[in-house]
């Protein structure tokens, strides 16, 4: 218990995507593993029209003091999390500084504008450039195209959660990872979810 | 295993607010649980659902919060504790009861939890039931964090039987839907038999009936009720303080207020000189408690959200205790510290501190915050909401505008909340001109239909949704039917009450704990009133939209038109595609067609994508449902669908 360092305290983790993506899943998935470290987790998620095509955000807080904000304040995320790479972008722009790291998914979900043709979406080469230079790292990982490969695009939270913690940023196993999965899945389900999560780790393993 | 069945052995596991406010219930030995869905309240129940066999619970769906608030009365009436749950409008829809309860006052003890949506993050309101305590004269608490939202919820039934009147817990969105860490407590074994006595003297309180009369002795007990709790609260260890003994600034503050004002206050090092007094119980105010702390400071500053309810009730306080405690300036909404509407944050904390104490925000980089809003504005376009792929309300809804536009006499719709309110964004059709509360929309059109003597000569419809049918609809339907209001009815039925989770309602064959239940007709109760009802599947399009048309004609009285089809999310549907769609791309002649992208400009399914490269419309595999309705919509049957 409470052996972990933290780089900071509280240490801020911001999970985003889109309704529909496992944006909560995933928020729950990793603070579960850093609560079984023994750290004291608060999450504040945004998600009452997670179904419907509006963004979604998580904020975790991680400290080994005890209970924090469920909303980071502006300009203090450690780490961005983003299921869909336009979100982002929208994240840094209120809780982004020169230091934050950013793992994003390349896989666009457009909103309902787009697909109207009366708003564009930029390309990828555009996004990047800018999550470049509003990032001190910066991970794109072809999450969802991973995620399709094992069965299922839904996996793709799954496959950011592996990338996070092959970034090494913070502490975590496929042993953690497993443990908590293994609370509530068995069989296929927990190999595959498995699979997801080494798949993303092996994006960004040193 | 769920947490909430957790033994109790001093683990301390992550629990979402709801779920610790369930745990608190279980843990008081609450027996019966009744409610109805609403964001950001639906999880206190469902979770109880899912243990009611293993804690001998009765936990049920009812048809509105002031049924569900009935039920769960009826289990205090017979010596069981019981639990009552809505959102923030849902008190007022129970308020009629919640008065004559208060006066008939409670046996078991009974618990009202409300969860407040500030800044409307799913709500089409900005609530604010913290009144309610005080009008209808009913104590209130305010966890301030995830373990006090268990530790409360377990002390409020204690409190409950002590007073004999119902105890107010109030939460908020970031309180319900955030989650911290909570140590558990020991589950009870204790297995309470339900006993109704009411054959004593008609005043004896444990014995007789339960009634709100005579008023006036029923209205002193309770007044003498909140008497009793204003004493209990002068010792809460609800209410704490953490500061200097003589801060420079005392904030008052509650609920999820009190993390953010923590947070501000560590934030900008201010802890030498600001001191934080959080209050949980919050009607009545312990006073002798408020003239301590007030009496550390001159400057107040109060935070909380929606309503202005703890400054303005502190501020009486301070006024009747000025001679003790002295002159005090006061911060907060009133004087627009804080501001009035929206929900607040550690910032909006911390920029109120600032100009207060008239100390710098930490600075930012402004050249990054510039480049990086810069970045967000130009290339991640705006997120409208938008109905799910396979939603049957797109369908229905370009039915509706379709019949619309071809009976041309200018009709339109009264709106209802649902899934289908969305129909007033832009990812809708946009043929909602009314919006208020469930049930509204029937209402509303059963007024408009009896406006044509004065020259509103328009087709009058109304949606609603299958459980908002139950809820609210059917009082106004009754009232259509009898006055002969000239209306249109349309129950958008997805089968479930979908917009918050997709929990069971009376129409369906199934309860909130899984069980079997007979389930109730919404279009023979329709046909008894005396509408004349029709049911059309709304994926069937040319089908559904001359029906509409045919009923908007007929000039005599009111029509129900039942568009069943399950919601895309749905059990019974979701992963599961109906139909493999692609569009053919030598069929497909784009921006040629006469139809000018009929499919992506109108339709606005997210899975049907304009690909602006190859001037085509594409179906977005990861996305589409394959319900197939788009394939109906091409003049050039360019997008094709096959049996999955």
């Amino acid at each position: 218990m409470g052996t972990l360092q933290l780089p900071r305290d509280p240490y801020n983790i911001i999970i985003t995507g889109v309704g529909g993506q496992g944006n909560v899943m995933a928020s729950r998935v990793l603070s579960g593993m850093l609560v079984n470290k023994g750290l004291t987790i608060t999450i504040g998620e945004t998600f009452g029209a997670s179904q419907r095509g509006g963004s979604v955000m998580s904020h975790i807080r991680v400290s080994a003091t005890g209970t924090w904000s469920p909303q980071i304040p502006k300009g203090k995320a450690d780490v961005i999390v983003a299921l869909e790479p336009a979100e982002a972008l929208r994240v840094l722009a209120a809780y982004g500084h020169p230091g934050v790291i950013v793992l994003a998914n390349t896989r666009p979900v457009y909103p309902v504008g787009v697909i109207t043709g009366e708003l564009s979406y930029p390309a990828l080469e555009e996004i990047r450039a800018s999550l470049e230079q509003l990032s001190s790292r910066l991970w794109l990982i072809e999450a969802t195209d991973a995620a399709i490969r094992l069965g299922s695009p839904i996996l793709a939270n799954i496959v950011m959660i592996g990338a996070l913690a092959g970034s090494g940023i913070l502490p975590l196993t496929p042993e953690d990872f497993r443990a908590v999965m293994a609370e509530t899945l068995s069989g296929e389900k927990l190999e595959v979810n498995r699979k997801a999560f080494a798949a993303g780790m092996d994006m960004t393993k040193p | 295993m769920t947490a909430l069945l957790n033994a109790g052995d001093g683990s301390r596991p992550l629990l979402m607010g709801n779920e610790a406010i369930a745990r608190g219930a279980l843990e008081a030995g609450m027996n019966l649980a009744a409610g109805y869905p609403g964001t950001p309240s639906s999880e206190i129940l469902e979770n109880l659902a899912k243990v009611a066999e293993a804690r001998n619970l009765y936990v049920e769906w009812s048809t509105n919060e002031k049924v569900a608030m009935e039920v769960a009365a009826a289990a205090s009436f017979a010596g069981l504790r019981s639990l009552c749950v809505m959102k923030q409008n849902g008190v007022n829809v129970a308020s009629d009861f919640l008065l004559h309860l208060a006066g008939s006052g409670t046996r078991g003890g009974m618990v009202l939890v409300t969860c407040d949506d500030p800044g409307a993050l799913s709500s089409v309101n900005e609530g604010e039931s913290r009144h309610f305590a005080r009008m209808i004269e009913l104590p209130l608490l305010e966890p301030g964090d995830f373990q006090e939202a268990k530790d409360m919820t377990a002390w409020a039934f204690a409190l409950s039987e002590e007073l004999g009147t119902l105890v107010m817990l109030r939460s908020v969105t970031r309180m319900s839907h955030a989650s911290g860490i909570v140590r558990l407590g020991k589950l009870p074994d204790r297995l309470p038999r339900a006993e109704f006595k009411s054959d004593g003297p008609m005043l004896d309180p444990d014995d007789g009936p339960v009634l709100s009369m005579p008023v006036a002795h029923k209205h002193g007990l309770q007044q003498g009720r909140i008497k009793k709790a204003r004493e209990i609260f002068e010792a809460s260890p609800f209410n704490t303080y953490e500061g200097p003994d003589r801060p420079e600034l005392l904030v008052i503050t509650s609920s999820a207020c009190s993390l953010y004002s923590r947070e501000a206050v560590h934030a900008l090092g201010l802890g030498d000189r600001v001191g934080i007094l959080k209050m949980g119980t919050t009607w009545p105010l312990p006073p002798n408690l408020l003239k301590t702390h007030l009496s550390r400071a001159d400057r107040i500053l109060v935070v909380e959200e929606v309503l202005p309810f703890l400054e303005d009730n502190v501020k009486v306080i301070a006024a009747e205790a000025a001679g003790e405690v002295g002159i005090k300036t006061f911060f907060g909404k009133s004087d627009g510290t804080i501001p009035a509407m929206g929900e607040l944050s550690p910032d909006l904390v911390m920029e109120a501190l600032c100009r207060i104490l008239d100390v710098p925000l930490p600075a930012a980089d402004l050249q990054y915050g510039k480049m990086a809003r810069e970045a967000a504005s130009l290339k991640a376009p705006q997120r409208g909401l938008a109905f799910c792929p396979g939603c049957p309300h797109r369908a229905s809804y370009w039915n509706i505008r379709t019949a619309l536009k071809l009976d041309d006499r200018e009709g339109f719709v009264c709106g209802d909340i649902g899934c289908y309110t969305l129909d007033v964004f832009p990812g809708g059709a946009g043929t909602l001109k009314t919006l208020h509360s469930m049930g509204s929309g029937t209402g509303v059109a059963s007024g408009f239909g009896k406006l044509g003597p004065f020259g509103l000569d328009r087709p009058i419809l109304a949606v609603c949704g299958d459980s908002t049918f139950f809820h609210a609809a059917m009082p106004a339907l009754v009232n259509a039917i009898h006055h002969r209001s000239n209306i249109t009815v349309i129950v958008l039925d997805n089968s479930g009450t979908a917009m918050t989770g997709f929990q069971s309602h009376p129409g369906l064959c199934v309860n909130a704990m899984g069980q079997e239940m007979p389930d109730v007709d919404i279009a023979k109760i329709c046909a008894a009133m005396g509408a004349k009802v029709e049911i059309r599947d709304p994926f069937d399009l040319a089908e559904t939209q001359s029906t509409i048309n045919r009923l908007m004609e007929d000039a005599e009285g009111v029509k129900v038109l039942i568009l069943k089809q399950k919601c895309a999310l749905s059990p019974e549907k979701r992963g599961i595609r109906q139909y493999n769609v692609h569009v053919d791309e030598a069929l497909c002649i784009g921006e040629d067609c006469g139809c000018n992208r009929l499919c992506t400009r109108i339709f606005r399914c997210p899975a049907l994508v304009w690909d602006k490269e190859k001037r085509r419309a594409r179906v977005d595999e990861v996305l589409c449902a394959g319900c197939g309705v788009c394939a109906q919509i091409c003049p050039q049957s360019a997008i094709r669908k096959e049996v999955a």
